[in-house]
């Protein structure tokens, strides 16, 4: 079997792009899950409304940049808003119930899409055409831009982290939550300003990566899978190892689809996830806990 | 147990059993129908009770043996001829007993959160395979297949009707409860729940915490294969669509809202939502998932206990 | 000779308070108050109760009956980060320090409050640098690094950050050398008076003696005895009764 190199090359790029949106939503996912201790099954709704409000903010101003911006604060309210009324008071129950509340949400999110905007895709007009020659093919500028868009972003929030006064709230909380409300910090708003920001996280890959497919009701689903996948294999709460995760995986896969259809490609993220667990549960670029 | 609740028990065991079999012939053949359709999701939502009512552990993997259960099914209708009622159920046990044990396996390695996220992935796994490996499994369009013969191929075989059928149902889902109740009441079923409260304390006590995960799982598995065999036998049809982890989310709704732990509150779970999809599908159509997810997300916050536990606080008032 | 009676409303004020951990009945109706720029040390065997006690002052630990009253206002059920910005400020056993913060990061967690101006902030850092030279030698270090008595300097320090009117310390000596316990007793007086109110938890009985103005004796979840600090010594055979020494 000859390797074909310049495909291979290609689709090096292509895991690269796919994997920084992947590491983007992901990120927001496992915020949530390290500082909440949320899984939020609704994850990939709230990318999927993102992709929507995107749609919309396009049709009516005719700016993507708009779009985007206008995408990640509304879809960042509307994160707040829920957490506000369906996960505060599920505080200090089993974390089963977390589970099931935003698998509720998920169902009627993604029905809520369905019924406002029906079951036709829709489609979000990339902000620059264009493409430069990659090898053999024409490979559009846009691509490209979306990874550098999500590095963009992921970079900013990692600043905000390390620098601002609500970063140092918001790592002093996931170190130590009740030491932290002794302190004075308002841990129940921090949590809801984290969900937010997962949320807003997850509708800015929607509003990205939307041009490259349709948007439907059901965009959300294989995402969410995906960015779970992601974050048990970065190690739950572990930023840096989200995203690194998530390029390892779209790499795989963008090679994979080398030499099986897209759809079964898939297979090869679930086996990375089977052997992590195995091998590694705590996550392949964490270093074993002694 | 004492006398007098045993008899309470008994009585009003017979009681229902007594209705469920009338009921067919007192009904609209589209409501005896839905009958039996509450009955196999019901199953369905009993064994999955005995991982998260019973185990505690959550799972999202219970569409991979109820779907392995159809196709199962539809391999040894497809593939022996005459069609063999007894072969079916085999043919789908096993498979479903298959998968049974990958998850069992996983289940005693990982826990809450990672083993909820495998079995989610693990019913994935399932369908993408199915879906895409239309040669074998039809694909999409999944498979069509006749109903067998009750009674033994070669001597005496009679055609199901929709009553019979339903009564075959009963019979089986009944019993299964029985048989469930019976292992959860028992030395065994003690143990798994003293897992569920304290997964710790009960392996210093002494006991092989994970031997009796494996055995929770494989019965869960093996009552999931059973109900996706019923509903083969009752839809003759099969679908990727029962793979998806969907069906294991709504079993988990059927669960949550009838009440985890209770074995009879999931067939309750079960009846409430069908039945409430009924109702709302005449008013919203298609998107009744809407006012029911609602309703499930609250009753997760306000009725955590379920239907059963907070008709059992109100009934002790 | 009984104690004297504060004569203004005292500062902090727990009356008859009850406290579960989980199902257990930790605290049987726990009374006492500490006055204004008071300190007031709190003694008794392990497990009595008295690290409870503290975190059902600042909202941690939820009172199931009792009351708790902070400047003449009730302020039980109040959660935890409400009570340190009225002034509250509660330094744990285990001083739990952001470890992956830095020294100064600590401190900000106790800085940036609103309604205080950057040159306040500047001084209140000053001041925290002055009393505990150490912490400015190692800002930029993470909290994780510092060695155990630095780690309690660090838990003190951010604690006054908040300004705050009573300082809540748990075992502030636990573990430290007599060096650094020398160095806390003298940190204790310094704060007295700058007319900061301490309650303060500890097993070692002569420096609590020494630091404090009164003493308040548990068992088995109660308050059962307090006195003047000043009129006991440590081989009264009230400290025998309450401490098994």
């Amino acid at each position: 079997m000859t390797i074909p190199w310049d495909l291979f090359a290609i689709q090096t790029v292509n895991g690269i792009v796919t994997g920084m949106i992947l590491a983007l939503v992901a990120s927001g996912l496992t915020l949530i899950f390290g500082i909440l201790n949320v899984v939020n099954f609704a994850h990939g709704e709230l990318f999927m409304l993102g992709a929507y409000v995107g749609v919309l903010v396009l049709a009516t101003t005719g700016s993507f940049w708009l779009a985007l911006v206008a995408a990640t604060i509304i879809v960042a309210l509307l994160g707040a808003a829920l957490q506000i009324v369906t996960l505060r008071p599920l505080v200090g129950r089993d974390p089963m119930t977390t589970i099931l509340a935003t698998f509720g949400i998920s169902l009627v999110l993604q029905n809520y899409a369905l019924w406002q905007f029906g079951p036709v895709a829709r489609k979000i007009q990339e902000p620059i055409t264009g493409h430069f020659t990659l090898f053999y093919l024409d490979y559009p500028w846009y691509r490209l831009m979306i990874a550098l868009l999500s590095a963009a972003i992921i970079g900013g929030f990692w600043l905000f982290l390390k620098y601002g006064k609500y970063g140092i709230w918001i790592r002093a909380t996931t170190q130590d939550r009740v030491m932290a409300e002794a302190m004075g910090i308002p841990v129940p708003w921090v949590h809801t300003a984290v969900f937010a920001i997962g949320a807003g996280m997850a509708a800015a890959s929607g509003v990205l990566f939307g041009p490259l497919v349709g948007v439907d009701h059901a965009m959300g689903l294989p995402w969410v899978l995906k960015a779970f996948i992601v974050v048990v294999v970065g190690g739950m709460g572990n930023l840096g190892g989200s995203i690194a995760a998530a390029i390892f995986i779209s790499l795989l896969e963008a090679y994979a689809s080398i030499w099986v259809s897209p759809s079964q490609a898939v297979i090869v993220s679930f086996v990375v996830l089977i052997l992590t667990l195995l091998f590694r549960p705590t996550g392949l670029f964490v270093p074993t806990p002694k | 147990m004492t006398e007098r609740h045993s008899t309470v028990f008994w009585s009003g065991f017979a009681v229902i059993l007594a209705l469920l079999i009338a009921a067919p012939l007192v009904l609209p053949p589209f409501w005896g129908r839905f009958l039996t359709e509450i009955l196999i999701w019901g199953l369905l939502a009993m064994s999955s009770d005995i991982l998260i009512g019973y185990t505690g552990m959550i799972s999202f993997g219970h569409s991979a043996f109820f779907g392995l259960g159809i196709y199962g099914t539809a391999a040894a209708l497809l593939l022996v001829d005459p069609p063999n009622l007894f072969l079916a159920i085999l043919f789908g046990l096993v498979a479903s007993g298959l998968v049974a044990v990958v998850v069992a396996y996983f289940s005693t390695r990982l826990r809450d959160i990672y083993f909820a996220i495998t079995t989610l992935i693990f019913s994935q796994i399932f369908y993408v395979v199915i879906f895409t490996w239309t040669s074998v499994t039809g694909g999409e369009n999944g498979l069509a297949f006749t109903r067998p013969g009750l009674g033994i191929p070669g001597l005496y075989v009679v055609r199901f009707t929709a009553e019979t059928m339903h009564w075959f149902v009963l019979a089986v889902v009944a019993g299964s409860y029985l048989l469930l109740r019976r292992i959860t009441q028992s030395p065994f079923g003690t143990v798994l729940q003293s897992i569920r409260e304290n997964e710790a304390r009960t392996r210093a006590i002494g006991y092989h915490v994970e031997h009796y995960k494996i055995v929770s799982v494989m019965i869960s598995g093996l009552f999931a294969g059973l109900a996706g065999v019923l509903y083969a036998l009752q839809n003759q049809f099969a679908a990727p669509d029962f793979v998806f982890f969907l069906v294991s989310g709504e079993t988990v709704i059927f669960n949550v809202m009838g009440g985890i732990g209770t074995l009879v509150g999931p067939i309750v779970g079960a009846g409430f939502f069908l039945l409430l999809r009924e109702a709302l599908s005449r008013f919203f159509t298609e998107y009744y998932l809407i006012p029911v997810g609602i309703i499930f997300i609250a009753m997760v916050i306000f009725m955590p206990q379920g239907l059963l536990g907070f008709m059992r606080r109100w009934l002790n008032r | 000779m009984s104690p004297p009676k504060p004569s203004v409303e005292p500062l902090v004020q727990v009356e008859d308070l009850h406290a579960y951990y989980g199902k257990s009945h930790i605290l049987h109706g726990v009374s006492l108050s500490v006055g204004r720029g008071e300190v007031v040390g709190l003694l008794g065997r392990n497990g009595v109760g008295k690290s409870t006690t503290l975190k059902s002052i600042i909202g941690l630990v939820a009172a199931r009956q009792g009351r708790v009253l902070f400047d003449g206002r009730a302020v039980t059920g109040v959660p935890a980060h409400k009570l340190a910005r009225i002034g509250i400020a509660y330094v744990p056993e285990d001083r739990r320090i952001f470890h992956l913060l830095t020294v100064i990061e600590n401190l900000r967690t106790g800085l940036d409050r609103d309604g205080v101006s950057e040159s306040r902030r500047r001084q209140l850092l000053d001041k925290a640098y002055a009393y505990f030279p150490v912490l400015a030698e190692r800002r930029n270090q993470p909290g994780g690094t510092l060695s155990g008595g630095e780690q309690q300097m660090l838990a003190i320090a951010r604690a006054m950050m908040l300004e705050p009117k009573i300082i809540l310390l748990d075992e502030p000596t636990e573990g430290l050398m007599p060096r650094m316990v020398s160095q806390i007793r003298q940190i204790i007086d310094v704060l007295h008076r700058d007319g900061v109110a301490i309650l303060l938890v500890e097993q070692n009985v002569p420096l609590t003696l020494e630091a404090s103005q009164r003493v308040y004796f548990m068992e088995k979840g109660e308050v059962r005895h307090q006195a003047v600090a000043s009129e006991l010594d440590v081989n009264d055979p009230v400290i025998h009764q309450f401490l098994g020494i």
